[in-house]
């Protein structure tokens, strides 16, 4: 299985997503953003970062970089395109998947481990995943998701919130929301389900010396999905 | 010829960092405020002369990069 990531000027999980992917079998390929054309590839990446510097909106410049209209026809034409933390912004910057990434509520970085549930599973990325709530690891800025409400009620109808912050248990409450997001949203789907955005780091958890192995489940049952 | 714009947050769009510098504010003795909305501010200084050319053209990019349009409004308040 292929996958590329790409990188912009301040991506900084690029390498970390890369060893990520080798590890679980993927042939990773980095793809520069001032590149014309994407490798044959399973999946897309865009990494976590702070590309340009986070000017003017967060992701708004990498969106309209070279290689983002290659990534873009290759999700219209029903590529795998993950975006993680500023590869969410990028996303939702293209208008690939809905909605928008504000600064968090309170206005602090965070940075720390939460719970994630992921219990929509008619899609590439979750179906077959055994476990409900998974722990990952959050750092960002801007990762309070808003939309508008007719945009929340299109989402809603079509099942495309992949991610919620909750407990240990699954709970998705006020009270394990970090950041604000509208309904305690970590993660979005666009309407076809092959595109997702979500801003906690799953590269951040595949080993058990560093961090914790949850990431590990998520790309074993990923690269699985793809073969 | 200098256009300038200026982009806003939508009414129901939370500006924390609005709501901090009223707190300072209010904290400074400025007690008479209802609300603070921070938002920015471009001079984009373009090779067009006519103004209403010039115009349209930092409208466009008020649209394609300037502004999200999910949570910002623009105008474009001057031209010089």
């Amino acid at each position: 299985m292929k996958s590329s990531v790409i990188t912009f000027p301040g991506s900084n999980c690029d390498r970390d997503m890369d060893v990520a992917l080798k590890k679980f079998g993927f042939k990773n390929t980095m793809v520069w953003h001032n590149d014309n054309e994407l490798p044959k590839s399973d999946l897309v990446v865009l990494p976590g970062g702070f590309s340009y510097g986070d000017y003017l909106r967060c992701g708004s410049m990498a969106a309209k970089s070279k290689i983002m209209q290659s990534v873009i026809n290759f999700a219209k034409s029903g590529g795998l395109v993950m975006g993680i933390c500023n590869g969410f912004q990028i996303l939702v910057e293209t208008g690939l998947v809905p909605g928008v990434l504000l600064r968090n509520k309170y206005l602090e970085f965070i940075c720390k481990n939460v719970f994630v549930k992921l219990d929509n599973k008619e899609n590439t990325y979750f179906k077959n995943l055994d476990k409900k709530v998974l722990e990952f690891h959050i750092a960002h800025n801007e990762g309070n998701y808003f939309c508008t409400k007719d945009q929340l009620k299109e989402i809603e109808d079509n099942n495309q919130i992949a991610i919620y912050y909750c407990n240990n248990e699954g709970k998705v409450e006020d009270q394990f929301n970090p950041n604000g997001s509208l309904k305690n949203i970590a993660g979005i789907f666009n309407k076809e389900k092959n595109v997702l955005g979500m801003m906690p780091h799953p590269e951040r958890m595949i080993d058990q010396s560093l961090s914790g192995e949850d990431g590990s489940i998520f790309f074993k049952n990923l690269i699985n999905n793809i073969k | 010829m200098k256009i300038s714009a200026i982009i806003t947050l939508k009414k129901d769009v939370l500006d924390p960092q609005g709501k901090v510098i009223h707190q300072t504010l209010d904290g400074m003795g400025f007690k008479d405020i209802n609300e603070v909305r921070q938002g920015k501010y471009f001079e984009i200084e373009v090779k067009e002369e006519d103004p209403e050319k010039a115009k349209d053209l930092v409208e466009n990019m008020c649209k394609k990069l300037l502004a999200n349009l999910v949570i910002e409004n623009y105008k474009i308040i001057g031209t010089q």
